[in-house]
């Protein structure tokens, strides 16, 4: 299998390039890590919110 | 008494499972029910960082056997180089929510001090292990790591110790000594899970308003 086999898969976003840094006073942060952060606590609020499904059975 | 009962004391094996199974009964360690306060996202984020690092330790270890030319030469090791990172990625996302989560249910309540300690130390150990992770990559982005780190751990006094521009001493701390250490801590941890069962919400402990009513009076 070659790599050209699994470009159909291939990531949405085009990561083949050095990333982009965000600057804040001393505070230097990629760009791909915030999204990381922002996702992560997305989902710490949802799972918190969002009801969890209840057992038929009981 | 049976013989059989009687020497249970006199031995070191028989006072060890005496107090093994005191502490943790069969129906403690595998439990077939939880409270209702468990039917909640928030408390599925243990098991999903159990999950990821179950992936994570399958795709090293396939890692370990075929090598880095294997790895960064062949389509189905960039494959299973991308699996053992993403992996990580969701095992380290899903830990520090399990973390969020414990941290303001104040999951170290009646007596799970331990379980906080455990917890706490699988996170400072995992960091370690992700660190060294991206030493033995045999790429670029390695070395580049390793020789900015290698200022700062001098600067501290332990580059001697841990040299990190050492691929064979990083290659061993990430494969072996880290994974180790940081298995058994989980192990622990999730002992004193079974232990003293899982924290409850404020509002569902009785023993929170126990100790207010305590205070106020």
């Amino acid at each position: 299998m070659h790599l050209s086999d699994l470009r159909p898969i291939a990531a949405p976003i085009n990561l083949d390039h050095p990333g982009r840094y965000l600057h804040w006073g001393v505070i230097q942060i990629s760009v791909a890590n915030v999204v990381v952060i922002a996702i992560m606590l997305v989902l710490f609020v949802v799972a918190i919110l969002l009801p969890f499904p209840k057992d038929r059975d009981r | 008494m049976t013989s059989y009962e009687g020497v249970h004391g006199q031995t070191w094996t028989g006072r060890l499972r005496h107090r093994v199974v005191a502490e943790l009964p069969p129906e403690k360690l595998l439990p077939d029910r939880q409270p209702a306060y468990v039917s909640s996202w928030i408390y599925v984020f243990g098991v999903l960082t159990l999950a990821a690092l179950l992936v994570v330790l399958g795709s090293g270890a396939v890692l370990a056997v075929k090598g880095p030319s294997w790895w960064h030469g062949s389509s189905v090791g960039h494959f299973f180089n991308s699996l053992h990172l993403w992996s990580v990625e969701l095992f380290m996302a899903f830990m520090v929510i399990h973390l969020w989560g414990k941290f303001f249910m104040a999951a170290w309540r009646g007596r799970r001090a331990m379980t906080w300690i455990t917890g706490a130390i699988c996170f400072l150990g995992s960091i370690g292990t992700a660190f060294t992770g991206y030493l033995v990559q045999q790429n670029l982005d390695s070395q580049w790591i390793s020789t900015q780190a290698k200022d700062g751990l001098n600067s501290v006094g332990i580059g001697s110790v841990f040299n990190v521009l050492d691929f064979g001493q990083m290659l061993m701390w990430h494969i072996v000594l880290l994974p180790t250490v940081v298995g058994i801590v989980i192990a622990v941890h999730l002992l004193q899970v079974r232990r003293r069962g899982v924290v409850p919400p404020f509002d569902a402990d009785p023993t929170v308003g126990a100790n207010t009513s305590e205070v106020s009076s």
